[in-house]
């Protein structure tokens, strides 16, 4: 086990490694120089030269993504060109938003799908299986932003139980703060419970046509029994899959469904920072959550070899 | 034939010949502006009503439709045609340096979620359709190599391909003969999933309006659009909303339909 999770985390190193030089280059694809931007068409070419060089823009390229890498490490993401303040400090701020949305809908998404998934899969074929199965389709199909305008038009401008946007910030409480989050998440969430609660059922279902449930049940459980006692860990690989999946589909999903909460997350600084060319800002949050996926991958594999202890010998 | 079948066939072809449709005739002329008839809801001249510039919603639509099938049904080509065979070679050497390099290649594509990429795309290259093509396909590349490496690891272990190694097949023509056939089950219910998301993405993209730009019609920005004017005009997000659950709603009713058709296993259990 020691031995799997060590090469995992010598992959996830390299990984890290990998995506960042991929968005620096990416980056420095990007037509235009940000010092010019800054200070206008009519800016002196010396001006021009001395951003530069406070920048730090006037290095070279390797120097540059290694300052960038060292500084990262050291929780430095360096200085935001347009506030001109840390760009760390920024993304802190927004973090706090971002993030507890995207495990709000994680967790309202799992506690919707395990047990639909595992009623629908007891009862297949049957009315409740049919229901569940419909329920899913249109959840499915459903676009989180579309939904979440819904909510907003029944919920905060007709029932008026929620704000229709905004954030009061953790300082006005917590419970403050997840009402105001609550809404958001559950647009985040049900599109992506709807996909869970349909691969949870159908991994059940494929479990339990396999032979050790038929000698479980020829040993005597009942169908439940067999299900519940060898089904749901079997079940669990690929729904653990789908969950690690799920995590990206959100933190990004998460960026959208900002926008039409006026969440003062990262989208919206994301969003920003793309329209004042601001790119240290958006290579910074792109490798955030570039890290924030490869570690939740990583931990995803870990869990895997827990759940099945054949993966460890077998990779 | 299912129900799914029928009902999915029906949703698809009838989008897909909306969006034919709309290169040929439309109610009205969808960039056509006439604010006397402004936010119209549905009637018998606009059956799906106007917007606040007194645009024909219906001839929006299905302009609108073009764009959206259009962008997903090439970012899944692109998807499944590099992932599927990635993912066979994966498990045919599985823990040998290919499957490693192939695997952790694919994580790192997969650690850009399909937004993360379309907004590094856009901060580089600008926002438009190509751009959101080109993200949402490579995201689904990873996608059809999980999948496939995932399922094909469980079929190298059974029986049946033990026997064709015996019988003095290679890795490639079993890949190709035995465990391809058996893990389409998985690729067509993938298929419909990443298509659904990819027309789901593309409204999204187009929504924050890093998608398909003016005068390009796309459903995610007449969404946007309505955003501001939805407490009283609701009809200006229901209906693009509608539009883009009926497609995907018809896609994956489709796939599902399909799926039960083509596998003989389902054909026996439900027999």
């Amino acid at each position: 086990m020691l031995h799997y999770a060590l090469k995992r985390l010598l992959s996830l190193i390299l990984s890290l490694a990998a995506a960042s030089l991929m968005i620096f280059l990416v980056v420095e694809v990007a037509p235009g120089d940000p010092a010019s931007f800054m200070l206008g068409v009519n800016a002196q070419a010396d001006t021009v030269a001395a951003l530069k060089a406070e920048l730090g823009l006037d290095q070279s390229k390797p120097a540059r993504y290694l300052a960038w890498v060292a500084g990262m490490l050291g929780g430095d993401f360096g200085t935001s060109y347009t506030y001109r303040t840390p760009v760390a400090g920024m993304i802190a701020d927004r973090l706090w938003v971002s993030l507890p949305l995207a495990l709000y809908a994680l967790t309202l998404s799992t506690l919707i799908a395990f047990p639909a998934g595992l009623y629908a899969a007891a009862r297949r074929g049957k009315p409740g299986d049919m229901a569940v199965i419909g329920a899913t389709q249109l959840g499915v199909a459903v676009p989180n932003f579309w939904f979440a305008m819904m909510l907003v038009v029944i919920f905060a401008i007709n029932l008026r139980w929620f704000s229709a946007g905004g954030f009061p910030g953790w300082d006005a409480g917590l419970w403050a703060g997840f009402h105001a989050l609550t809404l958001p998440a559950i647009a985040l969430a049900l599109p992506q419970a709807a996909i869970l609660t349909r691969v949870m059922r159908s991994a059940l279902l494929d479990i339990l046509g396999e032979d050790f449930i038929r000698t479980a049940r020829a040993k005597g459980l009942s169908r439940r029994q067999a299900l519940w006692r060898h089904g749901v860990r079997n079940a669990l690989i690929p729904v653990l899959t789908i969950i690690g999946l799920q995590f990206s589909f959100l933190l990004a999903g998460a960026i959208i469904i900002e926008q039409v909460f006026y969440l003062p997350g990262l989208g919206r600084l994301v969003f920003q920072a793309i329209s004042s060319r601001d790119l240290i800002v958006v290579e910074s949050v792109v490798m955030l959550l570039v890290f924030a996926v490869i570690s939740v991958n990583f931990l995803v594999d870990l869990t895997y070899a827990l759940v099945d202890p054949r993966l460890r010998s077998r990779t | 034939m299912t129900r799914n079948l029928i009902l999915g066939g029906t949703l698809s072809v009838l989008v897909l010949l909306a969006a034919t449709a709309s290169y040929l005739w439309t109610p009205f002329d969808h960039t056509a502006m006439n604010i006397p008839a402004k936010l119209q809801t549905p009637n018998a001249q606009h059956w799906l009503g106007t917007d606040h510039f007194g645009r024909d919603l219906m001839s929006m639509i299905m302009v609108g439709a073009r764009t959206s099938i259009a962008v997903a049904l090439v970012a899944v080509g692109i998807g499944m045609g590099a992932g599927v065979p990635l993912g066979l070679a994966a498990a045919a050497r599985k823990g040998s340096w290919p499957d490693e390099m192939i695997m952790r290649g694919n994580d790192l594509i997969f650690a850009f979620p399909s937004l993360v990429i379309a907004i590094l795309i856009t901060a580089v290259l600008g926002a438009g359709a190509v751009n959101a093509i080109i993200a949402i396909g490579i995201f689904n590349i990873p996608v059809f190599a999980r999948v496939t490496r995932g399922a094909a690891l469980s079929l190298w272990e059974r029986e049946f391909i033990l026997a064709a190694r015996v019988a003095g097949k290679g890795a490639a023509r079993i890949s190709a003969e035995h465990i391809l056939p058996n893990v389409m089950n998985l690729l067509i219910v993938q298929g419909t999933i990443q298509f659904s998301l990819g027309i789901l993405a593309e409204a999204g993209l187009s929504y924050v309006g890093l998608g398909a730009q003016p005068p390009t019609p796309s459903w995610g920005r007449m969404l946007a659009d309505a955003q501001t004017m939805v407490s009283f005009a609701p009809h200006l997000a229901l209906v693009p909303g509608m539009a883009i659950i009926l497609t995907v709603l018809g896609l994956n009713l489709l796939g599902d339909g399909l799926r039960d058709h083509f596998d003989p296993k389902l054909r026996v259990a439900r027999a």
